[in-house]
C-alpha cells in the first residue's frame, strides 16, 4: 500500500494540482478572466440566495390550450361539412370530443371520409410515430373527433417553446441582466433573473397574454339586447373602466401582423399612448377594413379587455396608427413591450416565486465564510492535538481535497448556494473521518504489536475498504437527493456528492502518498500517533 | 507531544449488555416521535403547505411589530404570522395560502408589498402556490423512501441481507426521532429539512457500515466467539473512531450553528440533532445489538477460535495481509 512508481506519483500530484487550478479564476474579477483564454475562464455561479435576485416558476395553462387545440377541430369541422354541403346539427364540444351529428343517414359515409382527412399522422424524429393527431368514431350518425393524448402534449410542448421565445424577448425588452429562462417538467418554465429585487414589474409583464385584435363594434343591436338574445357572432366585452361593448368576433387584423410598437404622447403631448406600425399583410387589412367602415366605430381588444373603441373618420391607408386609452407612462411602455415581443400562445401563471434581496445575499456569503473559517479552525486544531504530524498530514489532504472541490465545481461552472456551502463544510468532517479511519486502524495495527511499516500498510488497507463502503452510502443518499431535489437542495446535493469523490481520490492517493513519502524519507521505527 | 486521547486504548464496555435497555428505550422514543407526529403535527414551512413568506427589515430603527402586525391584519390575508427573526429590525412575516389557486398567491403578496410601502428593504420574498406545493412534498417524500431503498439494496450486495435490515431498521429509527425532535422544536419543515433527514441518513449509514465492516471481519476471524463478545469487540475497536469523528462532524456543525446565520439554522440544528446525538446512539446500541436478534452468526458452525491459515482479509481488501497477523487473535 505504501509503494507508488514514479510515474503513479506523478499522475496523482498532476491530477490534484490540475483539478485545484480550476478554481483559480474564481479569485480574479471577471473583467480579467474575460481576456483569458475560454477552457480557463469556467468558474462558479453564485446562486440566486447568495448574489440576490428573482426566481420565478411559470406554469403554462395547458387546459387553455387544450380548449384551443378543441376549438380549432370544431372549427375544422364546420368548414369541412359546409365545403362537402353536408347538412349536420348539434355541433359542440363536450369534455374532450367534438361532437357532431350528421342530419341524413345516407351522409354519414361521406361525412366519416371527409372528417378522417383532418386526422394527421404524427411526425416523430424519425419520420412518422404510426399515430394521429385525432381519433374519429361514428355511432349512429353521431361522429366524435378527440385530440389524441400525443397531440396534446406535442401541442402544450409547443406553446411551451413559444412561450419561453416571447418571454426571452420580454424579458430582454426590460433590460434585465443575464437572466436564465428554461423549460422545467412538461408545462413549466423557470425563469431566474440575478439582481432582480422587486420582481413586482416582470411579474405583471409575464402575466400578461397580450393577444391584441382589432375588431368591429357591433351596432346592430345594444347590449342590453344582446345580452337577452345572445347572438353568435358577437360577444359582450368589458372596458378599462367596467363599461361594456358589444363587440364582433370576427377580427380584422391582430397583433401577430405588428411589426413595431412605440411608446409616445398624443398631439398635445400631455396623454400617453402606443404608436405601432402593420407588415404589408396587416397595413392591407387594416386599410380595406378602415375603407369599409368610415364612421363606424372599431375595438382595440387587448387579452379580452377593449382598450379603446374610437370612431373611424378616414381611412388609414399607411399602415400605422395609435392607441390611445387612459395609460400612465409606464403602463404605454409596457404595453409597447408586449406588442413588440408578441403574444404568448396561452395564459401564464406563476406558480413560485422566491426573491432574495442583495443585503441578505451578502450576508449569507459572509455567514458562510465565517462558518467554514470557524469550521476549519476547530477540527485542524482538534487533528493536530488528536494525531500530531499525521494530523498535519490529515489537514494538509484535507485543505487540498476543498481546493479540489472548489475546481470541480469550477469546472462544472455548478452554482454555489448556502446549502451547498453547508454541503462543503460537512465534507470536511467527512474527509476527515477518512484520515481518522486510517489512522485509528493504524494504532490498533500498532497495538497487535506490529513494526510501523507494518501497522501503517495494514492500517491503509483495511481503512480503505471501509472508507469506499461507508462513502458510497453516503453517495446515494447524495445522488437522490440530487435527482429529486430543486433549487438549494440540488446545491448542497451537488457539494456534498463532489466531496465525496474528492475525499475519495486524496484517501485513497494523496494521504497515503504523503505518509509513503514521509516513511521512505524517515524510516520510521515508531508510528507517531 | 503527547497526543490527545479521547478514547483509551483497548476500551471493554460491555454494550451488548445494554440492549434490554436501548431496545425497550428505543421504541419508546420512536413510538413518542410517531405520536408527536400525528397529533402535535410538524410545523410545515410554505415549501409544502403553500403561502407566502417574507423576510423585512425596517429601515428606521427596530421594528414596530404591533404596528406591522395591524397593518397586514388590516388586509384580510386569513391566517399570519409576524415574528423577529435575528435582528431587532428583521420582521419575518408568514401568510397562510389564500384561497383561490396560484393567482391569489402573488396578489397578496403584492397587497403586503403596497401596505408596507418603501419603510421597510424586502430581503427575501418566497411564495409556494398550492401546486407546486403538493409536488415538493410528494417529491421529498419519494426522495427519503428512494434514498432508503437504493442504499439497503446497496448493502444488501455488499453484506448478507441481515446487515441491511438492521441498518435500515436503525437508520429508519434515527429518521423517526429526528422528525420527533422537529415536532416538538416546531423547527420549520421544509426543503431544507428534507436534505437534513437525507444527510442523517448518510452519516449515520456511514457510521453503522464502519461498524457492520469490522463486525463481517470478525465473523470471519473468530468463528466460535459468541455474537455478543464478538459484536463488543466490534464495537469497541471501532469506538475511538466513532467518537473523534463525531467530535469532528460536532465542530463542523457547530460552527455552522453558530456563524452559519438564519437561514441554515434549522438545518444545522437537525442535523446536530440527527447525526450527533441519535446517530451516535443508534450505531452503536440499536445497529449492532439488533444483528443479534435478526440471527446473524447463529448458523456459524464448526471451526476453532484460531485465526485461519488462509488470509482472511475481508473480500475489499485488495492487498495480501502479511504473515503477521496470525499473532493478532490472542489478547
Amino acid at each position: 500500500m505504501l509503494f507508488f512508481t514514479r510515474w503513479k506519483a506523478a499522475a496523482i500530484l498532476i491530477t490534484a494540482l490540475a483539478v485545484c487550478l480550476c478554481a483559480v479564476p474564481n479569485f480574479f474579477a471577471e473583467s480579467t478572466v474575460r481576456n483569458w483564454p475560454a477552457w480557463a475562464q469556467r468558474h462558479i455561479v453564485l446562486g440566486l440566495d447568495l448574489q440576490g435576485g428573482s426566481h420565478l416558476l411559470l406554469e403554462v395553462d395547458s387546459g387553455a390550450v387544450r380548449k384551443e387545440q378543441l376549438q380549432s377541430v370544431a372549427d375544422d369541422v364546420l368548414r369541412v361539412l359546409r365545403q362537402a354541403r353536408i347538412p349536420f346539427t348539434g355541433r359542440a364540444i363536450r369534455g374532450n370530443n367534438v361532437d357532431v351529428h350528421i342530419t341524413r343517414d345516407t351522409d354519414v359515409d361521406t361525412a366519416l371520409s371527409k372528417l378522417r382527412e383532418l386526422s394527421q399522422p404524427m411526425a416523430g424524429i424519425l419520420g412518422t410515430t404510426g399515430q394521429r393527431n385525432i381519433d374519429v368514431n361514428e355511432n349512429g350518425g353521431l361522429i366524435t373527433l378527440a385530440p389524441t393524448e400525443p397531440a396534446i402534449t406535442e401541442r402544450v410542448r409547443q406553446a411551451v417553446d413559444q412561450s419561453i421565445q416571447i418571454i426571452e424577448r420580454r424579458v430582454n425588452e426590460l433590460g434585465l441582466v443575464e437572466p436564465t429562462i428554461q423549460r422545467e417538467g412538461a408545462d413549466r418554465i423557470l425563469v431566474q433573473v440575478p439582481g432582480l429585487q422587486d420582481p413586482s414589474r416582470l411579474k405583471e409583464i409575464l402575466g400578461k397574454t397580450a393577444k391584441l385584435d382589432f375588431r368591429m363594434v357591433d351596432q346592430a343591436m345594444t347590449v342590453e339586447q344582446a345580452q337577452q338574445s345572445h347572438p353568435s357572432d358577437s360577444e359582450i366585452l368589458e372596458g378599462e373602466h367596467g363599461e361594456q361593448y358589444l363587440i364582433e368576433k370576427r377580427v380584422l387584423v391582430s397583433g401577430a401582423d405588428l411589426t413595431d410598437a412605440q411608446p409616445g404622447f398624443d398631439q398635445n403631448g400631455s396623454q400617453p399612448i402606443v404608436s405601432f406600425r402593420f407588415n404589408s399583410t396587416g397595413a392591407r387589412k387594416f386599410a380595406e377594413a378602415t375603407q369599409a367602415n368610415v364612421g363606424k366605430p372599431f375595438a382595440i381588444v387587448l387579452d379580452n379587455k377593449v382598450i379603446s373603441a374610437p370612431v373611424i373618420r378616414e381611412p388609414i391607408l399607411g399602415g400605422s396608427g395609435q392607441i390611445s386609452g387612459s395609460f400612465t407612462v409606464q403602463q404605454a411602455n409596457d404595453l409597447a413591450i408586449l406588442l413588440r415581443a408578441g403574444a404568448l400562445p396561452a395564459p401564464l401563471t406563476i406558480i413560485e416565486e422566491r426573491t432574495v434581496g442583495p443585503g441578505l445575499g451578502q450576508d449569507s456569503i459572509n455567514a458562510g465564510e465565517h462558518a467554514a473559517y470557524a469550521g476549519a479552525a476547530l477540527v485542524i486544531v482538534f487533528m493536530f492535538a488528536t494525531y500530531g504530524l499525521f494530523g498535519l498530514f490529515a489537514n494538509i489532504a484535507v485543505a487540498i481535497n476543498v481546493a479540489m472541490i472548489f475546481g470541480v465545481l469550477s469546472l462544472l461552472s455548478a452554482t454555489l448556494t448556502l446549502p451547498g456551502i453547508a454541503g462543503i463544510v460537512l465534507t470536511v468532517g467527512i474527509a476527515v473521518d477518512s484520515n481518522v479511519l486510517i489512522y485509528e486502524r493504524i494504532r490498533e495495527e500498532v497495538r497487535t504489536g506490529r513494526t510501523a511499516i507494518n501497522a501503517i500498510d495494514a492500517g491503509f488497507s483495511r481503512a480503505l475498504a471501509t472508507i469506499l463502503d461507508s462513502n458510497i452510502t453516503t453517495f446515494i443518499a447524495a445522488a437522490v437527493l440530487f435527482y429529486i431535489g430543486t433549487g438549494p437542495v440540488r446545491g448542497f446535493a451537488v457539494t456534498l456528492g463532489i466531496g465525496i469523490i474528492t475525499t475519495l481520490f486524496t484517501a485513497f492517493t494523496l494521504t497515503r502518498l504523503i505518509v509513503a513519502y514521509w516513511v521512505r524519507m524517515w524510516r520510521p521505527r515508531m508510528v507517531p500517533i | 507531544m503527547r497526543l490527545l486521547r479521547i478514547v483509551p486504548d483497548d476500551t471493554r464496555f460491555d454494550f451488548m449488555r445494554f440492549r434490554r435497555v436501548s431496545f425497550p428505550i428505543s421504541a419508546m422514543l420512536s413510538i413518542a416521535a410517531i405520536a408527536l407526529y400525528f397529533f402535535h403535527g410538524l410545523n410545515f414551512g410554505i415549501d409544502f403547505v403553500g403561502g407566502t413568506l417574507m423576510e423585512v427589515q425596517t429601515k428606521a430603527g427596530p421594528a414596530d411589530l404591533a404596528k406591522m402586525r395591524s397593518t397586514v391584519g388590516s388586509l384580510h390575508l386569513g391566517d399570519f404570522q409576524l415574528q423577529q427573526f435575528g435582528a431587532p429590525n428583521d420582521v419575518l412575516i408568514r401568510i397562510s395560502e389564500q384561497p383561490g389557486g396560484d393567482q391569489a398567491q402573488q396578489q397578496a403578496v403584492q397587497r403586503v408589498r403596497d401596505a408596507l410601502g418603501d419603510e421597510v428593504d424586502y430581503r427575501r420574498v418566497e411564495v409556494v402556490g398550492p401546486s407546486v406545493s403538493t409536488e415538493l412534498l410528494a417529491y421529498g417524500t419519494i426522495g427519503l423512501v428512494l434514498a432508503i431503498v437504493a442504499i439497503l439494496i446497496y448493502l444488501w450486495f455488499r453484506f448478507e441481507w441481515q446487515f441491511a435490515l438492521g441498518a435500515m431498521i436503525a437508520n429508519v429509527h434515527d429518521l423517526v426521532l429526528t422528525v420527533g425532535f422537529m415536532s416538538l422544536t416546531r423547527i420549520d419543515f421544509d426543503l431544507t429539512s428534507i436534505a437534513a433527514l437525507l444527510t442523517i441518513l448518510g452519516y449515520s449509514l456511514n457510521d453503522t457500515v464502519v461498524i457492520y465492516d469490522r463486525i463481517r471481519e470478525m465473523l470471519r476471524r473468530y468463528k466460535r466467539m459468541s455474537m455478543p463478545d464478538l459484536l463488543n469487540v466490534s464495537v469497541n475497536a471501532t469506538l475511538s473512531r466513532s467518537i473523534i469523528t463525531h467530535v469532528t462532524v460536532a465542530m463542523s456543525l457547530l460552527a455552522l450553528l453558530l456563524f452559519g446565520g438564519q437561514a441554515i439554522h434549522s438545518f444545522t440544528a437537525t442535523m446536530m440533532f440527527g447525526v450527533v446525538l441519535v446517530g451516535t446512539y443508534t450505531s452503536v446500541f440499536i445497529a449492532s445489538p439488533i444483528l443479534i436478534y435478526l440471527g446473524v452468526g447463529s448458523a456459524r458452525m464448526g471451526g476453532t477460535d484460531e485465526p485461519e491459515a488462509r488470509p482472511e482479509t475481508p473480500a475489499a481488501t485488495p492487498a495480501p495481509s502479511p504473515p503477521s497477523r496470525r499473532v493478532r487473535a490472542r489478547r
